[in-house]
């Protein structure tokens, strides 16, 4: 199926998102990747506040190429999510509701998102150049310091992506080629 | 004849082959994505291909890259033996090169100077240099900057002899698919069969630059090359792992003679994106 879907959205609007809907996105989303994960998980270990409010709130991960002067960003596809599979059920947990990026994610994973009702979508991998032009705004939050890893505010227009994990745990990687 | 190349010029090509193939797929992987497309049974693949052909045509008009993913940048050079080289030290030019094209071709900088420590060197250099001394006066310069999203999903295996051409089957539809939609299908694979341990991971990597729509001069691996895209096809991953029926583009084989005692086979996975480009000075 395909429909509209602006972010943050409540929980009965994620939960009506099934596995193989194409979706267009529109609104804000957060961008992280490794680093930054590695960031936040030190200052939760640490027991210190995050720079940024996760509750209801969507992270891409994705790590852009700089934008050419008079642009909004440069290049912005998914890059693999099982290297935050280390970070996203404790972020889950804490109330991160959808996560976008590609790839398989790991049982724990799957276990926090029924959990919390959250969902996993796909953008399409090796589509930054047409994903870049959904992009409305680009402006870093925290981390500058990590350059194209930082963590960035977006505000997106008719992003697409596909729902890959389902709030019931559903999962279309697995039904295509189950591993 | 003996010839004299500053290696000025290598720099020059170098940055020049690594920005223009990260805004511009070379014609055999740009026809390839598009045949896909054709071929392509499942409705959400073909919807899949046709926005990577529609991303083709967005960065090549409006010099973004491809992919964010701009890679860390390998280099082949194959230099006559023939040649003199003049100037800068060879790899100092191929690195300035390279920090020539990431810094002023809005390419992303993806290198850390050290695997433990991880700090981002800046302007995307060191790069992976493989030199081979050939015969004549001529040198070719092929890039290859790759992406660690398919590279990740990369694997060895040294087989046993008595495996066979059976073995080396099962280790590349093994690899594919626990590659699945981690590494960006639908692929190019590279494999090297034979040599040693390092080479055969050489061998791979050097089969992804070769042009799509060619097979190998030897004749089992052409019909093996044949063999396993159908297979791979037939695993039903598809376009960004969606389901599908197109989860190669091509299988690329280069054997080399080994050892009496082993079978190394390497399978260097590679997205959609399989970015190459070559010249000779």
């Amino acid at each position: 199926m395909e429909r509209k879907l602006t972010l943050p959205a409540g929980k009965n609007e994620l939960k009506s998102l099934k596995a193989g809907d194409f979706v267009t996105i529109s609104g804000q989303i957060f961008v992280a990747r490794d680093a930054a994960h590695k960031r936040l998980m030190e200052l939760i270990s640490a027991g210190k506040d995050l720079p940024i409010d996760i509750k209801g709130e969507t992270i891409y991960y994705m790590g852009p190429t700089p934008a050419r002067p008079g642009r909004v960003t440069g290049s912005a596809g998914p890059t693999t999510a099982s290297r935050m599979d280390f970070a996203a059920p404790t972020l889950l947990d804490m109330g991160l509701s959808v996560m976008i990026g590609k790839g398989k994610r790991s049982k724990e994973v799957h276990e926090a998102i029924v959990k919390n009702g959250a969902v996993y979508l796909a953008a399409i991998g090796g589509a930054g150049a047409v994903i870049s032009k959904a992009i409305e705004k680009s402006e870093v939050v925290c981390y500058e310091d990590l350059g194209a890893e930082a963590i960035r505010r977006l505000t997106v227009k008719d992003f697409p992506a596909i729902v890959v994990i389902d709030s019931t745990g559903r999962d279309l990687y697995e039904e295509v080629s189950p591993s | 004849m003996k010839r004299a190349i500053d290696t000025g010029e290598i720099r020059e090509a170098v940055k020049n082959l690594l920005m223009d193939v990260n805004y511009r797929l070379s014609p055999d992987v740009a026809n390839a994505i598009t045949s896909a497309e054709k071929a392509e049974k499942s409705e959400l693949g073909k919807k899949v291909l046709g926005t990577l052909t529609e991303n083709l045509r967005v960065a090549d008009e409006e010099q973004i890259p491809i992919c964010q993913d701009t890679g860390m940048a390998v280099i082949f050079l194959d230099i006559g033996q023939d040649v003199q080289l003049m100037g800068e030290y060879l790899e100092d030019a191929v690195n300035s090169g390279v920090r020539e094209a990431y810094t002023e071709g809005y390419l992303r900088k993806s290198v850390v100077s050290d695997p433990i420590e991880r700090k981002n060197s800046g302007d995307n250099t060191p790069a992976i240099i493989h030199t081979r001394i050939v015969k004549g006066n001529e040198v070719t310069i092929t890039v290859a900057p790759k992406g660690f999203g398919s590279e990740n999903m990369s694997r060895i295996f040294m087989l046993k002899p008595a495996q066979g051409i059976e073995g080396v089957k099962e280790a590349v539809l093994e690899t594919v698919k626990a590659a699945g939609p981690n590494a960006c299908p639908p692929f190019v694979v590279g494999v090297g069969i034979g040599g040693d341990f390092e080479e055969s991971a050489l061998m791979a990597k050097r089969a992804l630059t070769r042009e799509i729509g060619s097979h190998s001069e030897v004749a089992w691996a052409a019909d093996l090359e044949k063999e396993l895209l159908e297979e791979i096809n037939s695993l039903g991953i598809g376009p960004a792992g969606l389901g599908g029926s197109v989860t190669a583009l091509a299988v690329h084989i280069i054997p080399y003679a080994t050892h009496i005692a082993g079978l190394p086979v390497a399978v260097n996975m590679c997205c959609h994106v399989d970015r190459h480009g070559k010249v000779t000075l």
